[in-house]
């Protein structure tokens, strides 16, 4: 077990957390590089003055138990995911330091998606980033950054790189994105090359510290243990053949160029919400009418045409204005892959009663935008029930006799006025008017309410009054 | 308060926004997409944090950071991304950390397709990923209930620390219906357990990793004690026509809809039937079900799946009487009549 000597602040004066009877040594295997790399970056917290504003984001891997050695907040996170956790750390605490720390099968395996938008997105955090060429935890297997030969436990015969893949340069792919703001491979093999590394995990933290994003520090390490090498020769064999395959170098350095991030907090004020959500407009547009609604008879609405008649806002204008008039309703789209086809529909339901169902199997009304739509629905119209036909399109009569039937040239009214989008508001008018089953100044004044864009209300006015007139003189 | 019409999974987002949510984690997927898109309209203008996630196991674990850092958090997906959420899921629930999960199902297995189903229940009502642990499960069956649970997911996501589920489905998220929402604001309270990234909680350890298998039994046990107070405190159902009814029908969401319509059919022929409707699927109101099936002749249960519900109607009858089952598959909506029908089917062999 590797012993800490010369206890930087960050790290626990005590290993409390760590079961057994040894609380002042670490859990790592003699010459592993992770417990060093542990202490480098405990020094930096200390050095910055951040131990308390820290978060460290354990992996799956030997580090899974890095919260027996940090003193300062911790979270454990699933194989591969820390840079994600991390994420969701940093985006809620902006002013904490928040620090990802993997291995190589956790983050250039089964979390390369996670590290890479972490990255790319240039999350305010510092990864530190294990390489040490295998799967220490789980018994030496072959890792990402396995090198071409090596043998380990799921490479008996040596790695294959024609077969496997060769070993993944994670600091050369993430520099290649524009976010990162520092990128540099360092190895904790000689003096030399641990103050460099020193120095590296200072200038992450430090460039996290000032809000400039995003930093990751490969640092490539030695497992005795999985490599089947004494400590010695671990390091020997990381000198020559990792640091002769992984070059180190910076591969990318922003930090004197970068400006800080501007980092909100995520904390709404309750005025806003209530503001955008509008929750507090107590706006009523109608008064109840209780004998209307008594006296009201269901009605089962389906709603069809081509895609871009605006069939699904004429189902959804009917059912606003039920609410507005104190009625109970649903509306239901037919929607996606559906809707490719370029035809659309929608059911509605208006009643005086809970609305049970909202899918309109038997309509008692019928709203035929098109050809097509007509032919589907109007087997299922309900005996005595109403079809309005878009009479500009449609141009056959209604075969069925035991239903009523409205022709209103549509299209032919809202292209009058110069407002083609508008013969769903033709429909929702003629079908009112024909059977008066809400009324249309209330229809009007709702949209006068609701109507965002004001220049095009006044025209859809006219809209309504001209389908009135029509339906007036010759349906009724 | 303002009654607003709106679609239910635009509620949802209305409802998260009024239970104190700040994070919004997520990846599109159809039919749940609503909720993304007017996540991306609303949260970045009140100051709440969004991000569309590279994917849905990314979504979830940016919930666990978020949730580790004291905040209210939601996730919101469809069948298919909730098969990859489970993973997350399992480390929130072994972590004890607050989450609300949003299900609005489609059909499966594989890529299905869009329409609803209900065959999501084992996977959400059962716990989905590794280990012992379950979930509280809110299901509605209306665009104002998607608001209402959503908040209370919220709340019961904090009181217990667990992931909470809004079990939906592609109709009850499309559909649109008056909702009626609350002009208060919910709030999390800082939480004495969470990594704030400040000194007063710089001991605190996110983890539910414990090598030793005492002090691991020692935690698994402490979540089924958990679970048992949650089954004694939070159960809720609601009843149509049960009171004198001699067959009950159990379903839940848009199903439950549809049922309600049925019955009406059913009653105005003089068959004595109710519907017993699951709010919470866990805990379930195994209470209730086993108390009705001293009085009645027979329960069915009616579901978009191959009857994966009907199991906890049959545990709670625990064979007093018969307990029927119909369900449709791939998206197929049964119609009203025949659903009518079917209830007419079981009740005259009950
Ligand atoms: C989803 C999942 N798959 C597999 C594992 C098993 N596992 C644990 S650690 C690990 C590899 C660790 O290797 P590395 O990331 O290189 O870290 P090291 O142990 O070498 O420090 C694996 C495969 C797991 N815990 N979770
Ligand atoms: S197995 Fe390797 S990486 Fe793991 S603690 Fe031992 S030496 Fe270190």
């Amino acid at each position: 077990m590797g012993k800490i000597v010369g206890k930087p602040k960050g790290f626990a004066d005590n290993f409390v957390r760590k079961p057994g009877s040894y609380p002042k040594v670490t859990h790592y295997c003699p010459g592993c590089g992770h417990g060093r790399i542990h202490k480098l970056i405990a020094e930096a917290l200390e050095t910055l003055d951040v131990v308390d504003k820290t978060v460290f984001v354990s992996p799956v891997g030997c580090s899974v138990f890095g919260y027996y050695y940090f003193d300062c907040g911790n979270i454990q996170a699933a194989h591969g995911r820390a840079p994600a956790v991390a994420t969701g750390t940093a985006r809620s605490n902006p002013e904490s330091m928040v620090i990802s720390y993997q291995g190589d099968g956790d983050l250039g395996a089964i979390g390369m998606a996670e590290i890479m938008h972490a990255a790319n997105r240039g999350e305010n955090m510092t990864v530190i980033f294990v390489n040490n060429g295998i799967y220490g935890m789980t018994g030496g297997q072959m890792a990402p950054t396995t090198l071409d030969k090596q043998v380990t436990s799921t490479t008996p015969y040596g790695r294959d790189i024609s077969e496997t893949g060769a070993p993944l340069k994670m600091s050369e792919l993430i520099s290649t994105l524009d976010a990162p703001v520092y990128v540099e491979r360092v190895a904790v093999s000689d003096a030399k090359n641990i103050m460099k590394t020193k120095r590296a995990i200072n200038k992450a933290l430090q460039s996290q510290k000032d809000k400039k994003g995003f930093s990751f520090v490969e640092v490539l390490s030695t497992c005795p243990i999985g490599w089947k090498l004494s400590p010695s020769d671990a390091i020997d064999r990381l000198q020559s053949q990792m640091e002769t395959y992984f070059p180190l170098k910076v591969f990318k350095d922003d930090t004197e160029t970068r400006s800080p991030k501007r980092l909100a907090s995520a904390l709404p004020k309750d005025e806003d919400i209530i503001n955008i959500l509008g929750v507090n407009d107590e706006t009523v547009l109608f008064k109840k009418d209780e004998g209307f609604i008594k006296n009201f008879k269901d009605q089962r609405v389906r709603v069809a045409g081509f895609g871009g008649q605006g069939v699904l806002m004429a189902g959804v204008t009917l059912a606003q204005l039920g609410m507005e008039t104190g009625l109970n309703v649903t509306w239901l789209p037919s929607y996606g892959p559906e809707m490719r086809g370029g035809t659309a529909n929608c059911h509605v339901v208006i009643s005086n009663k809970p609305v049970g169902t909202p899918l309109v199997e038997l309509p008692n009304v019928l709203i035929a935008m098109n050809s097509p739509s007509l032919d589907e629905f109007l087997p299922i119209v309900e005996k005595g029930g109403l079809v309005v036909v878009n009479s500009s399109i449609v141009t056959k009569k209604i075969e069925r006799t035991d239903v009523k039937a409205v022709y209103v040239p549509m299209t032919d009214i809202a292209e009058s006025l110069g407002l083609r989008a508008a013969s769903n508001m033709v429909a929702v008018t003629a079908y009112l008017a024909f059977t008066g089953v809400m009324k249309l100044d209330q229809l009007k004044k709702m949209l006068e309410v609701g109507f965002k864009k004001k220049d095009l209300l006044a025209k859809n006015m006219e809209v309504i009054d001209k389908a009135y007139e029509y339906v007036k003189i010759n349906c009724l | 308060m303002k009654r607003e019409f709106i679609k239910g999974n635009e509620a949802i987002v209305k409802g998260a926004l009024l239970a104190g949510c700040t994070h919004y984690f997520g990846y599109p997927i159809t039919p749940s997409s609503e909720i993304i898109h007017l996540v991306a309209k609303l949260f970045p203008k009140v100051n709440a944090c969004y991000i569309q996630a590279e994917s849905e196991v990314a979504a979830i674990n940016m919930c666990y950071g978020a949730s580790s850092a004291g905040r209210r958090v939601l996730t919101a997906s469809s069948s298919p991304g909730i098969s990859l959420k489970q993973e997350g899921v399992s480390y929130l629930a072994g972590s004890e950390l607050p989450c609300v999960i949003i299900d609005v199902q489609r059909a499966g297995p594989g890529l299905g397709n869009i329409w609803p189903e209900q065959g999501d229940y084992n996977q959400v009502v059962k716990g989905g990923g590794h280990g012992n642990y379950k979930c509280p499960v809110l299901a509605p069956n209306s665009p104002q209930e998607m608001c209402d649970l959503t908040i209370d997911a919220f709340e019961l996501a904090d009181k217990y620390r667990t992931p909470v589920y809004v079990l939906t489905d592609a109709y009850v998220g499309q559909v649109m219906e008056p909702v009626t929402f609350p002009s208060t604001i919910q709030k999390g309270e800082r939480k004495d357990w969470a990594v704030y990234g400040d000194k007063n909680s710089s001991n605190n350890l996110i983890s539910s990793i414990k090598m030793n298998t005492v002090e691991m039994e020692k935690m698994n046990i402490l979540l089924q004690e958990k679970y048992e107070v949650i089954e004694k405190n939070e159960v809720k159902y609601a009843e149509y026509l049960v009171d004198d009814a001699e067959y009950i029908v159990v379903s839940y969401g848009i199903t439950s809809r549809i049922v309600y319509s049925a019955i009406d059919t059913l009653r105005a022929k003089g068959l004595k039937v109710g519907m017993l409707r699951p709010i919470t699927l866990f805990p379930y109101p195994k209470k209730r079900v086993a108390e009705l099936a001293k009085r009645v002749k027979g329960f069915c249960s009616i579901e978009l799946s191959n009857g994966q519900m009907v199991d906890d109607v049959r545990l709670a009858v625990n064979g007093k009487v018969p307990v029927e089952f119909y369900g449709r598959l791939g998206g197929a909506i049964p119609e009203q009549d025949e659903i009518a029908n079917k209830i007419e089917e079981f009740y005259l062999k009950a």
